[in-house]
């Protein structure tokens, strides 16, 4: 809900297309094409008519956006999964690139660490934008920690598939992030601050982790205080 | 019998856990990250040298059968040979054969992934040769009885003082002086000493070829050691072996493809040593080989070449960058893999050099991170061909049928909201029931895969359609 709030507080008439399930990419980075390609179709059919699709999470943005275009190919489907591919934003791009915004009026007193989330970064291309919005929250100190780019294990079912090793790059990415001296990791993915948060918390380390729009969801007004939950399922 | 699958799980459990290795190879790679900046700050443009390469290397793939019969043209010409093996066992069969009849017993081998892949050195030791690697890392791992850990650093798994220890052990008399120094220098002069020998022994040389080019008929060989020139230098026989998408149309597409190789590969300006060779001894030359043979090796690559979407995998100059960049690589490390290229590359071209079907695991080994895709130089389409090898792996080899039925599931729930909300309301219910009841972890607990290594994620009573329907639509 936090996402829908920062919307909102901008802003934004927000809906939530009750018939939306799922974007497809489980079945997809699986190698399930056949699987995926009608989940994808009703993706595209249930937000045909909006103007812009915002999602609080890179990696489902780029199922849309970067691999719509190989599954739906040949599909009657295939040009209007194109052009609902532009209009599909991540959250933080979408507060940047679309509505202009870099002061969403957010208060976070905290020492905030960022982790890239590898959809995000090397397939949609989004850095500056987060790091844009952490600056403009007031009292928020942002630390950038070491490798902030590098991937933290998560990668869908292979942190089933192969526990181990996604588990040892979790402690990596764990380790860098307690480095820093940071009291919380923040991304723009869900599935990798579920991961993290997993490591972290088995660890017993001090860090929390958060989302992006529950950063920029606290205000001064109505600040409830870091939340013993470590990251709000804003998204669906 | 273990399958190539059960093998790497083991491998990567054990080397996930071993946290000096895992510390040894970050240190290395910290070291080569710090170098790459260094090295890239050569160009004007890095992006525009990578588009650059990309281009020539495409070029060269789809005009594959002009530029090769041009090469072997010119190499002829130059009274060098050309053999065209099909199949390892035919590269393995023709150089075994002229070896044989040459009586070859001693052979200096500069470093060559496509050897490896061909299993060359065992092949001639067999047939009672003694076979040298004589590029550092590659020597050290042969003398630990290993395959090489890395493509471009051999021996990036070991440290100063396990070299150390193996040198005492191997190379007793080399080791003369201050046989406890772990120095580097002192290491290195130890294995000149031992090698020496080797290469003012032996009868051939085997090189691998960083490029081979079609307009000057002439090999291309990067080392940093140059101890492919004195292995083409002083043996009688020199044997060249690369894989047919080595070929690049021009002597002038090195001034490009020389200088990204060293960046990408070690962070260099250029390499030490890069050398051409266009054929045997000519009249009036005082050095060089009496004989010149280049193997074009295709074992699978043309397969690969009819594969429209794939087809850039044959772009790779095996500079390492990908394995160096990959958080999975970095973690399990080379000799995992248990294939010939390991990482990303490896995980790419292994299913179709060895068959989809043993190898498909290593497409699923991977986050999907695109690291790797990010640092290819000839810009490989790396992290999208491994999704590529997993839909074929799907459509094309086994798969385990509780994934099938899974994903059949998965599809149906996923087709109405109605099913979608029950599904989520069902195992969040469950989930929160059996955790409740203690019976977290055990076999009964649909998140036991997870929880194995972390903690269980905070499961909401409520999904995000229930409150957006109390008050989120205000």
């Amino acid at each position: 809900m936090d996402a829908v709030r920062v919307l909102r507080r901008i802003g934004c008439e927000v809906d939530f297309p009750e018939e939306q399930t799922c974007c497809g990419q489980p079945a997809f980075n699986s190698g399930y094409w056949n699987d995926a390609r009608p989940v994808a179709q009703r993706f595209v059919r249930v937000f045909r008519g909006a103007e812009a699709v915002v999602c609080p999470s890179g990696s489902c943005t780029t199922m849309v956006r970067v691999f719509y275009p190989e599954l739906l190919t040949g599909t009657n489907l295939s040009d209007e999964a194109k052009s609902l591919g532009s209009r599909v934003f991540e959250f933080s791009e979408f507060l940047i690139k679309v509505a202009g915004v870099t002061d969403v009026g957010a208060s976070f007193p905290h020492r905030v660490t960022f982790h890239d989330a590898c959809h995000g970064l090397r397939e949609l291309h989004i850095k500056p934008e987060t790091r844009e919005l952490l600056r403009h929250v007031r009292g928020l100190e942002l630390i950038e920690m070491p490798r902030s780019e590098e991937c933290c294990g998560f990668g869908g079912t292979f942190a089933t598939k192969f526990g181990m090793i996604s588990a040892a790059m979790g402690e990596t990415k764990a380790g860098n992030a307690e480095s820093c001296g940071a009291e919380y990791l923040a991304s723009n993915d869900p599935s990798c601050l579920m991961h993290i948060d997993g490591i972290l918390r088995r660890r017993n380390s001090q860090v929390r982790t958060i989302h992006l729009a529950s950063v920029l969801a606290r205000t001064e007004s109505a600040d409830k205080g870091p939340e013993v939950k470590s990251h709000e399922r804003s998204a669906e | 019998m273990t399958t190539p699958a059960q093998e790497f799980l083991r491998a990567a459990a054990q080397e996930s856990a071993d946290i000096p290795r895992r510390k040894a190879i970050r240190h290395a790679v910290d070291q080569y990250d710090a170098a790459v900046q260094h090295g890239r700050q050569q160009f004007l443009d890095y992006e525009g040298a990578r588009q650059k390469c990309y281009e020539i290397k495409w070029e060269a793939l789809n005009h594959l059968d002009e530029y090769l019969v041009e090469f072997e043209k010119n190499v002829n010409a130059r009274g060098g040979h050309v053999f065209w093996a099909d199949t390892a066992e035919d590269a393995r069969g023709y150089i075994a054969a002229l070896a044989t009849q040459r009586g070859v017993r001693t052979v200096v081998k500069s470093k060559s992934m496509v050897t490896e892949e061909i299993h060359l050195t065992a092949a001639l030791e067999k047939l009672g040769m003694r076979v040298f690697e004589t590029d550092l890392g590659e020597f050290i791992v042969q003398l630990r009885n290993e395959p090489p850990f890395h493509i471009v650093t051999p021996a990036m798994h070991l440290t100063r003082a396990d070299i150390a220890k193996l040198f005492r052990e191997k190379l007793a008399d080399a080791m003369s002086s201050g046989a406890s120094s772990e120095e580097p220098p002192e290491l290195v002069a130890a294995a000149r000493r031992a090698l020496r020998q080797a290469f003012f022994s032996a009868e051939m040389g085997i090189t691998g070829a960083n490029f081979l080019i079609a307009d000057a008929g002439m090999i291309a060989i990067t080392t940093n050691e140059g101890n492919d020139r004195l292995g083409t230098a002083v043996p009688r026989i020199h044997v060249a072996i690369a894989g047919i998408e080595k070929v690049v149309p021009r002597l002038e597409d090195l001034a490009m493809l020389w200088p990204v190789l060293a960046t990408a590969g070690t962070g260099q300006t250029i390499a030490c040593y890069n050398s051409l060779i266009g054929g045997p001894r000519a009249s009036g030359e005082i050095d060089g080989p009496e004989e010149f043979h280049v193997v074009l090796l295709d074992n699978g690559r043309t397969n690969l070449l009819a594969d429209a979407e794939q087809r850039d995998v044959l772009h790779c100059i095996r500079c390492g960058s990908c394995l160096n960049a990959c958080p999975v690589f970095r973690t399990v490390g080379g000799h995992a893999y248990g294939t010939t290229y390991s990482g990303p590359i490896g995980s790419v071209l292994t299913p179709h050099l060895r068959g989809l079907n043993e190898f498909q695991h290593l497409s699923y080994a991977s986050s999907l991170c695109g690291a790797c895709t990010s640092a290819c130089p000839v810009k490989i389409d790396l992290h999208h061909h491994l999704l590529h090898n997993r839909r074929n792996a799907v459509n094309d080899a086994d798969r385990p049928w509780s994934e099938r039925a899974g994903f059949k599931l998965w599809k149906w729930a996923m087709q109405s909201a109605r099913r979608f909300a029950f599904v989520g309301s069902v195992g969040r219910a469950a989930v929160r029931g059996l955790h409740r009841l203690g019976l977290a972890g055990t076999f009964l607990d649909p998140l036991r895969t997870w929880t194995k290594f972390r903690a269980a994620p905070p499961i909401p009573r409520k999904s995000f359609r229930a409150m957006w329907r109390e008050n989120g639509s205000r």
